[in-house]
């Protein structure tokens, strides 16, 4: 039977799990071997002996307690709290706002301000970090994590808006005209049609706006001096490596702890992610 | 939304045909409404963005100081350094190799899953999700350690496969090819989640009908797959060219550039002149370098967007 189109499809697919294997050693082994380290002994880890991929000594959670009551991880971890909370939700209201007067309120000018969004959200952040710096100086805001309220959401509106005009756009436009007629006004129409209907790309928006204010790394390492402003990207990889000797354990402990929020939201919303991610480039 | 019920205050007239003549206020009003409602988003992107890219022009034109103007003097004495070049030839390097490797293990990925029954699908995009999920600027962390000479697990391996062991991030040819690693590493899961959504919008019957005329897997990824994806690809080769030119965080956190200024990019550059030595104007100047390479690049992602449309 080798030859057969079952026999062919079965070894197509034995080729496929075979690069797929090959891809998920490649794509999880950091965050596997960072877990791992966080996990051993210090003994251990600095041990030259034995297998160093796998815990033999016996597993530990020093690493975190530690963490916990040595470091100014706690610091860290409220700072960042305190920006993406207020950062996600300006910058929601912001781009549900301007989308919806994009999408449905044609005025002079309105598909150049539609391009423009869409070329400001492919500015990086290392392009303007230098000037951003002198303004936010002179805002008052150097070494305070407010700062990060004032920079991240230009980050993160233009491609929330572009998100969500297009799944304002798929919204018929019979509804407005009933909804118009009916008496409500454009508020109502927002709040009580577009909306609802646009769940999934809210979700995807906010999950978007949440990671880029929690991952934010230059701008927190530019602004920011002080650990008790510090938020936990920059604090991590700044203060908790410490003279000479590298405690990885500690270290891999925070990074890994630091890494969790995003990658559980995700874990939980992927679909919606990725029905958002995907929507600039193929529905466009 | 005061401007609107102001509107509809004024049209009293129009109490005859009350419905129709709301219609005609609401669309009416619909400019003020519009712009009153964009009015933030216009005042973040000109006041954060376009005023600090004017203002990093200017300051790109003054002493260190910042007290007298010096014309393009900043621009002159970058070319003459020999470390400027050096970035300049570590950001192409870094760019086009990362971006290239990206593109092909994305593709290789994308269909690889693509052939897979639906239900396990969802499980592997899910998985291969996690480098690009995870804040960059800590799975560098991580790499760092990977990369550690003498205890971590990389030169192990090598060991163990009868290499001799690396110190990666020591030498400069070595530490090059790590930074870029971790971008491939990083990146290439947005490639795969690209490509697998293209993959799922050519229709099936494409497929069909070529199997009906005995095309092999290859001649079936040429002409169909491979034309069918041209744009989708176009696009996310030229995106991902500007974010990965303008990569921080892993040079940032694995080498600070070093060792000997070999693995500077453009935004490490500018940190450490601008920021961490405190030569504003010289920073800004750096950063600068990278804006005709990504105005090109959006100007072709912008077309393939509108051609894609239309």
């Amino acid at each position: 039977m080798i030859g057969s189109p079952r026999a062919r499809r079965a070894a197509a697919l034995l080729v496929c799990y075979g690069i797929i294997g090959a891809f998920m050693v490649f794509f999880l082994f950091p965050p596997y071997w960072m877990a791992v380290t966080s996990l051993k002994t210090n003994q251990e880890i600095e041990s030259l002996e034995g297998i160093p991929l796998i815990i033999q000594k016996g597993a530990t959670l020093k690493h975190y307690v530690d963490l916990f009551t040595k470091t100014d991880f706690l610091v860290y971890l409220k700072n960042s709290v305190l920006v993406t909370i207020p950062t996600v939700l300006i910058s929601m209201v912001i781009s549900v706002m301007a989308a919806y007067a994009l999408s449905r309120l044609g005025f002079v000018g309105a598909g150049l301000i539609g391009t423009g969004v869409f070329l400001v959200y492919l500015v990086p952040d290392s392009l303007l970090f230098i000037p951003l710096f002198k303004v936010i100086g002179g805002l008052g805001l150097l070494n305070s994590k407010w700062s990060l309220l004032v920079v991240y959401p230009t980050a993160i509106v233009p491609f929330c808006t572009w998100l969500l005009i297009g799944y304002f756009a798929s919204i018929p436009r019979e509804l407005d005209e009933a909804a118009l007629v009916d008496g409500a006004n454009h508020f109502q129409m927002l709040v009580r049609i577009f909306l609802p209907v646009a769940v999934p790309g809210l979700i995807a928006a906010t999950i978007f706006a949440f990671t880029v204010s929690w991952s934010g790394f230059l701008y927190p390492l530019a602004f920011i001096f002080s650990s008790s402003e510090q938020v936990l990207t920059a604090g991590t990889v700044t203060s908790l490596i410490k003279g000479d000797v590298y405690h990885w354990g500690g270290l891999m402990a925070g990074a890994l702890l630091a890494s969790l929020p995003p990658v559980l939201l995700y874990a939980f919303l992927m679909d919606y992610y990725i029905s958002g991610l995907t929507a600039g480039s193929t529905k466009a | 939304m005061s401007p609107d019920t102001a509107a509809v205050h004024a049209a009293s007239p129009a109490r005859v045909a009350p419905a129709r003549a709301r219609l005609l206020v609401h669309l009416r009003s619909r400019s003020a409404v519009g712009v009153v409602m964009t009015l933030p988003l216009i005042l973040l992107i000109v006041g954060l963005v376009a005023y600090p890219f004017v203002y990093a022009i200017y300051l790109s034109l003054l002493n260190k100081r910042e007290t007298a103007f010096v014309g393009l003097d900043n621009f002159r004495f970058l070319l003459t350094r020999d470390t400027f070049w050096l970035v300049v030839q570590t950001s192409f390097l870094f760019t086009s190799l990362a971006v290239v490797w990206k593109a092909i293990l994305g593709l290789v990925l994308a269909l690889v899953i693509h052939t897979l029954p639906p239900r396990g699908q969802r499980v592997w995009r899910g998985l291969s999700l996690i480098p690009w999920v995870m804040p960059l600027a800590l799975s560098s962390l991580g790499w760092w350690w990977i990369y550690e000479p003498t205890h971590s697990a990389l030169n192990w391996v090598l060991v163990l496969l009868g290499f001799s062991p690396k110190s990666w991030l020591a030498d400069p040819f070595w530490a090059r090819f790590s930074v870029i690693l971790v971008n491939i590493w990083y990146g290439t899961p947005f490639f795969m989640i690209t490509y697998l959504a293209g993959l799922k919008s050519i229709p099936q019957e494409l497929y069909e009908s070529s199997a009906i005329d005995g095309a092999n897997a290859a001649q079936r990824l040429r002409h169909i797959t491979l034309p069918m994806l041209k744009n989708i690809i176009a696009i996310t080769l030229l995106f991902s060219t500007i974010v990965t030119l303008a990569t921080f965080d892993i040079v940032r956190v694995l080498t600070r550039g070093g060792p000997r200024q070999w693995t500077h990019l453009f935004g490490t550059y500018a940190f450490e002149l601008g920021i961490a030595s405190g030569d504003v104007p010289l920073g800004a100047a750096v950063s600068l370098f990278m804006f005709p390479i990504l105005a090109v690049s959006a100007f072709f992602i912008l077309r393939g967007i509108r051609r894609s449309t239309s």
